[in-house]
Parts: structure tokens; C-alpha cells; sequence
């Protein structure tokens, strides 16, 4: 049940998308997102889906892997469906009783659908390609300027990590004290819903002192190393932006315009 | 009379229909007789921990059949939490799944799943932790503030507070002292002996194997390796080497005396046992010297 949870999952691989850049990756992702909403005519999707089918070719990544990504979120796409596919005033194609389907109805489910499985599947391929510890990586050197400011970037992309890093092991964690209590005959997915809050009590608790516990060690093993916060800290790993990562970016720049300024194209033609 | 659990062509896969799905349990079947003390060995990642839970029915086989007391265990999904209280199962690290406030309410835990009424549970509170050497004034202090020793030792008592049919313990000696350890194991045994309760125990280390276990269970990349006496197994040393496990240090000794070509058992693989085998050798060769 815990294992089922895909998004922010990592896949290594060696394509060209795993060896970019973080930083572009990151920064093509929101350009993304940015495009896939000015962009929300036919052309536009059209055009997204296109360019995240070729991405996901090129990543090797399987792309039924967005069906389970899709999953948790896919009541909430059904129900916006169902609101506008009802809901929306326009031309109507088809009426029985109270029941009315606009073509504008039809055409907003479909903009709406279509943009949601873009927007996860674009940026599930950010997480699918690149590990959280690069990922966070990237996102403090590109917040490095707002260190200037006073924001303690260094310690939000460190707790970042660490908090990364710590969720697999609490997933297990609970899954451990979850066997142990239900040994000692403990309805945890049974019995009334009051039940089952105060049925998580037992779970909770080891599982808040192991969480404490854990951070203490942690902690006192990077003291052990000399941690001393971000200042004056070099890296082993230094990221890099090579020829191909301003090729990628500016083919995927203009990509983006295009799929961004498509609304004037779509309007022409209506 | 029927044996307490019985299993049938158990086999478990991880992630069945994944590309990674991995097979855990392959086709494992053994019986566990009434009362006996029964040790599972077998390198780590072998998939013992697996099959215990499955003893419990906190996983439930991808084929094949458990029987607890001669009743299929998963006839009815909805009766499963029944054989959770005839099976009592002692995971690794045990202290870590202590919550309440007082050892009392701790250990009380499970009886009260159980729905038994106040005075009994009382009673079973007290029984089981007399059994895991915890006194009485320790009951109402916080399970937090007692060592981890004696915090694995509430765990074990909430556990045997249930009065389980067969007793499982995973580890139950991990990272003790040996003293510590010893204690555990002493008073598991003491507790077996008293009421006749079937033991399980899996373990890494074959000197408590060899000093508890009636029978051992070899256990080997998810399948049944061996089962067979304490004895008969340890005599395997060869096999077990070849397992990645080994056999107890005074069995070692007794195998290099052979190829030494002194006629030794051997099945030699406690201390005492050892020790009679010396006394007898040495009396058979002129022991008038020695007396």
C-alpha cells in the first residue's frame, strides 16, 4: 500500500535526458508547465504531448509508468471532467432531461484532461530522470542569489535532501511497526473510522521516537564529519552545463515558444 | 494429533507482475509438531523473516496452504486476526514497537485486543512479565526510561501476555550483551519447558541454536534446505559451510580432531556433550593416570 507511491520516484538510466543538467532540466520543466497553460488549444496540446512522447523514447523510460503516477490524482481529473462536461453552457449536442452536453463542455473536459496528464507525466520525467540529491543540488544553486538576501539557502536544500533521503526508510519504518502491533492483534484497517484514528496511536508513537531518534544520530554523525553549515563548502560533484545541455535547452526553448504562442495560431484559424 | 502448523507448497513472490517481482518463498513445505523447540537458520536474505510472518498470517502466500491446528488459515480472510493471538510473533528489535505510558499498559496490549476481561488481563500482565524477569515495581514505570535490555524484555512479555500456542522470536538476542543474551534465551527456554508452549527461534548464532533447538531448519534462498535434529544437522558441517553458515565453534574442534584421525562423534555440538566425550576418551585411554 505505502509502495505503491510513484511520484518523485527516480529511475537511473544513462540517456542524454539522466545526464543533463539538473539546473536546465529544472528550469525547462517550469518553462514547461508555463507553455502547456498559455498554450491550452489543440495545437498547443497537440504539440506537448508530441514532445513528451519523444522525451520519454529518448529517456527510455516506460511511459505506462505515468499510468501510475496518473493514478492517485485521476478521481480529481474525473471530477472536474464531469463539472464541465455537464455544467458548461454552449451548444448543445446532445439532451435528455435535466442532462445537457455542450460542445464547449466537451472541449473544455478535453483541454483540461489532456493538459493534467501533461503536466504530470512532464514533470514526472524531472523526478523519473533525475535523483532527488542532484535535483536539490541544482535547486540551491539556482536559488544561490536569494543567499544574498538572507535566506538560508544552503540549510532549506539540506533539509530538503535529508528529508528526501529519510522517506524511504520511514515508509519501511512504519511498515515494520504496523507488522509488530498487528501481531499483538491490532485492527488497523478495520472497524469505524474513530477506531482506526485512535488505532494509529500505537504506530505513531515508535514511530515519532524512532524519527527522533534517527535525526540525533544523523546529526551527530555529520557533526563527526565537521559539517559546519554551507559556508565556504566545495563539492565533489560540480555541475556542469556542457554543449549539449545549451542544444537540448534551445531546441526545447523554441519548442516552448511555439507550444506558448500556438493560442494566436489556434485563433487565427477559429 | 495434529502438528500445531503445518505448511503445504508455501511459496511467496514480492511484487507479483512486476518486471522486479522476486520469488521469496520457493515451494516449501515442513511441518512444526506440538511443543517442540525449533530453530530456523539460513544466511541472511534467505527469507526467513518472511516465512514467520507468514505463520501469523501477516503475509499470505502467493499458493500453497497453512494449516493451524489442522485448519486452513486463510479459508476465511476475515477470521485471519484469530491466529494472530495463537501464533504470537516477536519481530527483530522488538523494543522499538513499545508506546504506551507504563510497562503494565504495554504489555497489556495484546490481551486487550483479545477482549478479555480486566481481572484476566491483570493476571496474564503479571504471569508474562515474571516470565521475562521484570519485576513487579517496574510494571508502572515508562517503558522509555528502562534499559534495552529490559525494553526488549517488556516487548517479549507483550507478546507472551496473549498466551500464544506457538511463540515465534525473531533475533530475540540481537545486539545484547552476553549476558543480556543469555537471559533472553534462558528464560524463552524456561518459559517453553513451564508451559509447554511450541518455540520457534530464528537466530545467526548456531551456539544458541545448538543449546535450545530439538530441531533446526535450514532455510537457503527461499527454499527448505534442511530439517532435521540438532544433531543430525550440525554433523552437515560441510553443507553448512557451503550455505554461508557454520556450525558451533566446539563442533569445529571435534571435526578437525577427526581428520586429526581421533575417532570422535560427529555430532558433537554442545559444551556438555563435549565434555563427556572427553572424559570418556580419556578414560578408555588408561584414565587409572587420571584418577
Amino acid at each position: 500500500m505505502l509502495k505503491d507511491i510513484t511520484i518523485g520516484q527516480h529511475f537511473p538510466g544513462d540517456s542524454v535526458i539522466h545526464r543533463m543538467d539538473p539546473r536546465a532540466k529544472l528550469l525547462l520543466t517550469i518553462a514547461y508547465i508555463v507553455a502547456l497553460f498559455l498554450g491550452s488549444n489543440p495545437i498547443g496540446l497537440a504539440l506537448s504531448v508530441l514532445f513528451l512522447l519523444v522525451a520519454y523514447r529518448v529517456s527510455g523510460i516506460p511511459v505506462r509508468l505515468v499510468g501510475k503516477s496518473l493514478r492517485p490524482i485521476l478521481p480529481i481529473i474525473l471530477f472536474t471532467a464531469m463539472l464541465n462536461l455537464f455544467f458548461v453552457p454552449g451548444d448543445p449536442i446532445f439532451s435528455w432531461w435535466i442532462i445537457t452536453i455542450t460542445w464547449q463542455g466537451l472541449y473544455n473536459v478535453m483541454v483540461l484532461s489532456v493538459r493534467i496528464v501533461c503536466l504530470i507525466a512532464g514533470t514526472s520525467l524531472l523526478t523519473y530522470t533525475t535523483s532527488p540529491i542532484v535535483l536539490t543540488d541544482a535547486l540551491e544553486r539556482l536559488l544561490r542569489p536569494f543567499a544574498k538576501l538572507h535566506l538560508p539557502v544552503h540549510e532549506l536544500a539540506m533539509m530538503m535532501t535529508i528529508a528526501l533521503r529519510f522517506i524511504p526508510l520511514l515508509i519501511e519504518e512504519t511498515d515494520k511497526i504496523m507488522s509488530a502491533q498487528k501481531a499483538r492483534g491490532a485492527e488497523l484497517d478495520s472497524g469505524k473510522l474513530t477506531d482506526r484514528i485512535r488505532a494509529l496511536i500505537p504506530v505513531l508513537i515508535p514511530l515519532f521516537i524512532s524519527a527522533f531518534r534517527r535525526a540525533d544520530e544523523l546529526a551527530m554523525a555529520m557533526e563527526c564529519r565537521c559539517y559546519h553549515g554551507g559556508e565556504g563548502r566545495t563539492r565533489l560533484h560540480q555541475l556542469h552545463l556542457g554543449a549539449n545541455d545549451y542544444l537540448l535547452t534551445a531546441i526545447c526553448a523554441v519548442l516552448f515558444v511555439v507550444i506558448g504562442g500556438s493560442d494566436l495560431l489556434w485563433g487565427m484559424l477559429g | 494429533m495434529a502438528p500445531i502448523i503445518k505448511i503445504e507448497h508455501l511459496t511467496y513472490i514480492y511484487g507479483e507482475g512486476m518486471p522486479d517481482a522476486t520469488r521469496a518463498l520457493d515451494d516449501i513445505s515442513f511441518e512444526i509438531e506440538r511443543g517442540e523447540f525449533l530453530g530456523v537458520i539460513g544466511p541472511t536474505g534467505c527469507g526467513k523473516s518472511t516465512l514467520i510472518t507468514h505463520f501469523n498470517g501477516l503475509n499470505r502466500p502467493t499458493s500453497g496452504r497453512l494449516l493451524i491446528d489442522g485448519e486452513d488459515m486463510w479459508a476465511d480472510p476475515r477470521q485471519i486476526r484469530k491466529y494472530r493471538f495463537k501464533v504470537g510473533l516477536v519481530f527483530q528489535y522488538p523494543e522499538y514497537q513499545l508506546f504506551e505510558e507504563t510497562v503494565r499498559k504495554d504489555i497489556a496490549f495484546g490481551p486487550r485486543n483479545m477482549g478479555l476481561p480486566e481481572e484476566e488481563i491483570e493476571k496474564r500482565v503479571i504471569e508474562a512479565a515474571r516470565f521475562c524477569g521484570l519485576e513487579e515495581e517496574m510494571l508502572d514505570r515508562s517503558p522509555f526510561e528502562l534499559s534495552g535490555g529490559q525494553k526488549r524484555r517488556v516487548a517479549i512479555a507483550g507478546v507472551i501476555a496473549m498466551r500464544p500456542e506457538v511463540l515465534v522470536l525473531d533475533e530475540p538476542a540481537a545486539g545484547l550483551d552476553p549476558e543480556g543474551r543469555e537471559m533472553i534465551l534462558s528464560q524463552v527456554r524456561r518459559y517453553h519447558k513451564e508451559t509447554g508452549t511450541t518455540v520457534v527461534l530464528v537466530s545467526h548464532s548456531m551456539e544458541d541454536i545448538a543449546k535450545y533447538a530439538d530441531r533446526v531448519l535450514v532455510l537457503q534462498a527461499g527454499k527448505l534446505a534442511m530439517l532435521d535434529t540438532t544433531a543430525n544437522i550440525f554433523a552437515r558441517a560441510q553443507e553448512l559451510v557451503e550455505y554461508g553458515l557454520s556450525v558451533p565453534q566446539v563442533t569445529k574442534i571435534f571435526l578437525g580432531l577427526r581428520q586429526m584421525g581421533v575417532d570422535v562423534p560427529v555430532d558433537v555440538y554442545t559444551v556438555k556433550y563435549a565434555r563427556d566425550v572427553i572424559l570418556k576418551a580419556l578414560a578408555e585411554r588408561g584414565g587409572a593416570a587420571h584418577a
